[in-house]
């Protein structure tokens, strides 16, 4: 039966959302001066390995200790609250950057991982997938997810410590080391 | 220079643009693919709207049910909107050009329960069919009254109103002869991150919705429909604003495809 409360289908963001959902601040969920601050950046990539100069990412986390913050304040950085929230668009490269913590594991991992939505011009849906924070030379980490991927594709899930304190993600839409993708299920 | 007869104004040599005849065919024959099949998103895989083309994955996207992080999301409050922002024809000294109009309606889940105090934004055209942006090279005018950016908190009820102008349609390079039908941006925040939604708001009876491969990405007719907001004369103000309704419903499921008694697949 056709329910009169169907989901609202989903549209590209298109081309000129720049002026619009950027806000100041965005990108650094917590001040990049603080001493437990990591940068989390990367590049996004189109099917031919061409840098997307308009995308933008969103970042979902919990704090160092794995709890989810649930107040206002996401919008507001002047009052230095963390609230687990970022945006950033990326730059005419496809660059982007935040600034965050390392997230605190939340069951049933057993390591920090965010939540990243990636919006695009062109990406008539956004994508959803998971950036693992992990170190440099450490193996993967038993994990629901990464256990069922895969192998070949879970280090495209894994955000790499490229120096202290920064954590490389890239995001390829498409084609090789193309990112694993996620969507949810209803439970029934 | 031509004005009325359809030519390119203005236009400078480029590669040759296929034909909206070219578009139409493509999307037809889609649409005959995916005829009888539910379905609420568009497929990322949507040749006609060309941009798509190297910007959508080609792999199965992996299904699973949502942990915690995934299950919530991030709160906003009234330090994060002012109640100023909803309405758009308000920030510059002046009043802008085009036809005022409020909109407004309820964000719900998919049972039917109100979304409250989550942040919605919208951006959109002026009434001349011109964004303020750096890469809108649209050759109509810009309005120095009308930014085109609102922001509000959906209320208790789930209901939420923006006072702007009508967005005009505007040409985009897709193919020849390209235009959008007039619409609004509007990005939503679910109680769950799996409800995060971005989509486009469409006005009744645009006779450029058969001729656009955005709005035609949608394969199911009646999923289309729901982008299209009802004229509703209860909300007309007299003698200031058309009215229009639109309700948003998230319900979080991603999945492509709904159990369906055509899926015959
Ligand atoms: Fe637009």
């Amino acid at each position: 039966m056709t329910s009169d409360l169907g989901q609202t289908p989903s549209q590209t963001v298109g081309p000129f959302f720049g002026y619009a959902l950027p806000f100041a601040g965005g990108p650094q969920l917590v001040a990049p001066s603080r001493a437990d601050a990591v940068v989390l950046h990367g590049v996004v990539l189109d099917g031919d390995g061409l840098p997307v100069p308009d995308a933008l990412l969103e970042l979902w986390q919990a704090d160092a200790d794995g709890a989810l913050v649930q107040r206002a304040g996401s919008r507001a950085r002047e009052l230095g609250r963390f609230t687990g929230f970022g945006r950033s668009a990326v730059d005419v490269d496809g660059h982007y950057e935040f600034a965050t913590v390392l997230p605190g594991a939340v069951a049933p991992s057993t390591t920090g991982w965010a939540l990243i939505t990636v919006f695009a011009r062109g990406l008539l849906h956004h994508l959803f997938t998971r950036a693992y924070f992990l170190d440099a030379d450490a193996a993967l980490p038993a994990d629901p997810l990464l256990d069922r991927v895969d192998p070949a594709r879970r280090e495209t899930l894994i955000a790499r410590a490229d120096g202290p304190g920064s954590y490389r993600f890239d995001i390829r839409l498409q084609g090789e080391g193309e990112t694993v993708f996620l969507e949810y299920a209803d439970r029934a | 220079m031509s004005t009325s007869t359809g030519q390119d104004h203005g236009a400078v040599a480029g590669p040759a643009l296929e034909s909206q005849a070219t578009i139409d065919a493509e999307v037809a024959s889609i649409h005959e693919r995916y005829a009888g099949r539910r379905a609420n998103h568009p497929p990322r895989d949507f040749a006609p709207y060309r941009s798509s083309a190297l910007r959508h994955p080609t792999h199965e996207l992996v299904t699973l049910f949502p942990e915690e992080i995934e299950r919530t999301s991030p709160a906003f409050g009234h330090v994060d909107v002012d109640p100023y922002e909803s309405d758009l024809t308000i920030q510059h000294t002046g009043e802008p050009l085009g036809e005022r109009m409020t909109v407004t309606g309820r964000v719900l889940d998919g049972d039917g329960r109100p979304v409250r105090n989550q942040l919605i934004e919208i951006w959109q055209a002026n009434a001349g069919g011109r964004y303020i942006h750096k890469r809108d090279q649209h050759p109509a005018p810009l309005d120095p009254n009308f930014t085109g950016v609102g922001r509000a908190l959906t209320g208790d009820d789930g209901s939420y109103r923006f006072t702007t102008v009508k967005p005009g349609p505007y040409p985009w390079k897709n193919h020849r002869n390209a235009w959008r039908p007039a619409h609004i941006h509007f990005s939503l925040f679910g109680q769950a991150f799996t409800q995060r939604l971005v989509t486009q708001m469409y006005f009744p009876g645009d006779p450029l919705f058969a001729l656009d491969p955005i709005y035609q990405s949608i394969t199911d007719p009646r999923a289309r429909e729901r982008l299209v907001a009802a004229y509703d004369h209860d909300e007309t103000v007299p003698e200031f604003s058309m009215g229009y309704r639109w309700d948003i419903v998230l319900t979080g499921s991603t999945a492509t495809w709904m159990e369906d008694e055509h899926d015959d697949e």
